[in-house]
């Protein structure tokens, strides 16, 4: 079943930039706007559709690269400036695993330094373990000395990056509370007569015109839908629960856990020393019963999901535990103690919500003038913690082609280097968007069966280090490091 | 895409238009004959010139062609070439291989201006800096070069070609400040343009060219001393005939039968000693690739096929003939002696 899904990416993703990559990616109704002139003071290099984490990135990306100098970039956001002077007390609920590639990318954009003097937490260790049986895996560095990956507000990265876009107003501007109503695409030939820019139209009636339309605006894209771009994606039947814990003593708190339910995730990433946060997945009915629980009740049902051992059967413990021994023998340094997550107390005030989750695959990432990058482009679920990552992986990577493409002297919407930004893109978003789908089915179910192949499957990679040093190795890379090009 | 290509090269010898492409079929077959790699609006010259009596001069002047066009030139060729014109700016078109070819000329050209010039600006490398473009077409060059800072002038004979240049580059305020168009011959040009250029770029023009020594005599005139001269064109050996002539012309289609006339091509020898008699020295000669399946141009070693040459006019004053002769104190300048 999920192979078939897996192929079923492929075949759409690949399959369509075969046939695309010289025939021109046309729109399904291209309508000619005659009324508006294009005045010279309304067109713009670039206007990116969406001021999140990866839209503000984006803008801040392209302003600071040296190749755009002189380029006039404009964001458009639906909400408001989110400044912060001061943190708030409280932590907020949405919070995102940012790994080493993408923290270097917003140190690279000088958001870094407002982000750890605001608040942020590293952790060094990960530990995830399967409900239905006593297998584990946990990933650190070695001897917890390196930081493995970092967790930060969500409010708080938009607000770094937001701080730095104030230094580079002279040519990015940004507009907030503006929505955008209506596209209107460009030919992709010359045609006498048509205006061969984008046209953007917003809700307080201008018109402006770009040369490229980047659209960052999350899983619900209005810039991919108006395109006509084609999405591969379904519904999970999960919601996810977030909540701010009060953890029951302060502790050196710099381990994630994760444990598989037979309903799903069950996540606790540390905030500080005594805060955690949880993201809980898990099917509807349960999540809206979790959020009608009184607060005693419900941090019950949090302890007892990380602690108890219901779901284990004989059979799978009496296997678990002959793999467990046979692998000892032939790695006698191998396996982890399985250690128990710290016990939640409370929770913060008011904190808890739930969200619907799905996955989301637009089988383009681009048509000519067009690029979309971030949530718009892929949708994941949030077990691997990769969602922003690999938005921010599109944001490095597209601002590298476009850096080169303006030293080159090429029109920055032409489809030789978007097409160029789609295939790397594509190529190493796939396979994260299929394991990660993989893994939630293969940790869905509690039959037999499937319970002892993912055991096996756990304990062998936990006690391989060469396995487990590769798969650490393929996370990390999918935020490299980009340098431009340039003179 | 490969699939396409593929069957064009096994079937090149039947009938065109039954593998074309949909995208790129136009409506007469008479217009599906010209496509042309290079400048074909200087190949449509090189045309003209063989329909036209012989009162005409054998120099690449044909500074009539505005009156030959009311006159003695048939108007459904008129016509023809006015539907070419728009084909400029297709990607996928007839023209693609000279939109791919940018992705070598222009790294090739604003290179060698950086290590003379120096960046200017960030953003625009070749700001400060005056261009000429000649046979520019539909602009196809020039546009880049304007965007990258330099001002820019594009010339062609061909008044259609003009119009669609300057109708493109008219809704880019970037663009219509910089680059601008100018339909006439580079010996007109020469007489108002005195050194008054930083470079001069002449891409796919001189295998049409009849004489030679009047180009480089007029390059000579409209550049600044020191500045630079680009020639991109192809070489004449075997390999140029089998792949250029044969490949090209008869099996593939990629350029219609007729427009290069192999005799008209020139080795790098050549013509690095045809430029260096006219007061340059040339810098750089590299090979350059067409890969027909890819659609795409890379350098290479060899300059078998297509090469592009970078030359540069000599500061000091040169005549054609002169000679510097080395000078035994070091102290003094060079004596030249005249060889008349």
């Amino acid at each position: 079943m999920f192979t078939f899904a897996k192929a079923k990416l492929a075949v759409l993703g690949t399959g369509r930039r075969c046939v695309a990559r010289r025939a021109f990616r046309g729109f399904a109704s291209s309508e000619r706007d005659e009324e508006s002139s294009t005045s010279d003071n309304q067109l713009f290099d670039i206007i990116i559709s969406g001021g999140g984490m990866v839209g503000t990135a984006m803008a801040c990306s392209l302003g600071l690269d040296p190749n755009l100098a002189g380029k006039k970039i404009l964001l458009l956001e639906a909400g408001h400036k989110k400044e912060m002077d001061r943190v708030p007390e409280t932590y907020s609920t949405r919070v995102s695993s940012i790994s080493p590639g993408s923290a270097t990318l917003l140190s690279g954009l000088g958001a870094w330094d407002h982000i750890a003097n605001m608040r942020c937490k590293p952790y060094n260790k990960m530990q995830v373990w399967d409900a239905c049986s006593d297998a584990l895996i946990t990933f650190d560095k070695d001897n917890l000395q390196e930081e493995m990956a970092y967790i930060v507000e969500n409010d708080v990265i938009v607000a770094a990056l937001t701080k730095q876009l104030q230094t580079l107003t002279d040519h990015v501007k940004v507009q907030y509370r503006t929505k955008v109503v209506k596209y209107i695409w460009p030919r992709p030939y010359h045609v006498s007569e048509s205006i061969p820019w984008v046209q953007v139209t917003l809700a307080n009636g201008k018109t402006l015109h770009t040369k490229l339309l980047i659209g960052a605006d999350g899983p619900n894209s209005m810039v991919r839908r108006e395109a006509g771009i084609p999405t591969v994606k379904w519904n999970y039947d999960q919601s996810a629960v977030v909540a701010v814990l009060h953890l029951s003593e302060p502790t050196e708190n710099n381990v994630a856990w994760q444990r598989f339910l037979p309903t799903g995730p069950i996540a606790m990433l540390p905030l500080s020393d005594t805060e955690s946060s949880l993201v809980w997945s898990t099917s509807h009915q349960h999540a809206e019963e979790l959020l009608q629980l009184d607060e005693e009740s419900f941090v019950d049902a949090i302890n007892s999901a990380f602690w108890s051992n219901e779901n284990h059967s004989e059979l799978v413990e009496t296997a678990g535990s002959l793999f467990r021994t046979a692998l000892s023998v032939l790695m006698p340094d191998s396996g982890s103690a399985r250690q128990l997550p710290p016990s939640v107390a409370g929770i913060g005030p008011k904190s808890r919500v739930m969200f619907p989750l799905g996955m989301g695959h637009a089988t383009e990432y681009i048509r000519h003038r067009v690029a979309i990058i971030g949530d718009a482009a892929h949708r994941v679920h949030p077990l691997a913690g990769q969602g922003a990552n690999l938005g921010f992986g599109d944001v490095a990577y597209l601002t590298k082609v476009l850096s080169q493409a303006a030293f080159n002297g090429k029109d920055l919407g032409a489809m030789q280097h978007l097409l160029e930004f789609e295939t790397e893109r594509q190529r190493h978003n796939l396979p994260m968007m299929a394991a990660i789908d993989l893994m939630k089915r293969l940790y869905s179910t509690n039959a037999a069966p499937m319970v002892l192949l993912r055991t096996f499957g756990l304990q062998a990679t936990n006690a391989l280090p060469p396995l487990k040093a590769t798969l650490m190795k393929w996370l990390h890379s999918f935020t490299k490091r980009f340098q431009p090009e340039g003179p | 895409m490969y699939s396409k290509k593929l069957a064009r090269l096994a079937f090149g010898l039947l009938a065109e238009s039954k593998f074309k492409c949909p995208l790129t079929r136009s409506a007469s077959s008479r217009v599906n004959a010209v496509r042309s790699v290079c400048s074909w609006t200087v190949c449509l010259h090189h045309r003209q010139k063989n329909q036209l009596s012989e009162g005409f001069s054998r120099r690449l002047t044909c500074r009539n062609v505005r009156t030959v066009s009311q006159t003695t030139l048939d108007p459904n060729e008129v016509r023809k070439f006015q539907a070419m014109a728009s084909k400029w700016w297709d990607l996928q078109g007839e023209f693609a291989a000279l939109h791919s070819m940018n992705d070598l000329r222009v790294p090739f050209i604003r290179d060698n201006l950086l290590n003379v010039h120096g960046i200017q600006e960030l953003g625009k490398p070749l700001a400060g800096l005056r261009i000429l473009d000649v046979g520019c077409g539909g602009g196809v060059l020039s546009e880049p070069l304007g965007r990258l800072g330099a001002d820019v002038l594009g010339i062609d004979p061909v008044e259609d070609s003009v119009r669609t240049a300057e109708l493109h580059s008219s809704y880019d305020p970037d663009l219509r400040e910089r680059v601008r168009y100018q339909a006439c011959t580079l010996e007109e040009l020469a007489e108002e343009e005195v050194e008054g250029f930083h470079a001069v770029v002449a891409s796919e023009v001189v295998e049409h060219l009849a004489d030679l020594d009047a180009f480089a005599s007029c390059c000579q005139q409209v550049l600044k001393p020191g500045g630079s001269l680009f020639i991109t064109t192809i070489n004449k050996t075997n390999l140029s005939y089998v792949f250029g002539i044969l490949a090209a012309e008869q099996l593939l289609r990629i350029v219609p039968s007729g427009t290069h006339d192999w005799e008209k091509f020139i080795s790098p020898e050549d013509l690095e000693r045809l430029v260096e008699s006219f007061g340059f020295y040339v810098e750089a000669i590299r090979g350059m690739m067409y890969n027909p399946l890819t659609g795409a141009w890379s350098w290479q070693q060899s300059t078998a096929i297509n090469y592009a040459l970078h030359a540069i006019k000599c500061k000091e004053e040169f005549q054609p003939g002169q000679v510097w002769a080395e000078s035994k104190n070091l102290d003094e300048p060079g004596q030249t002696t005249n060889y008349s």
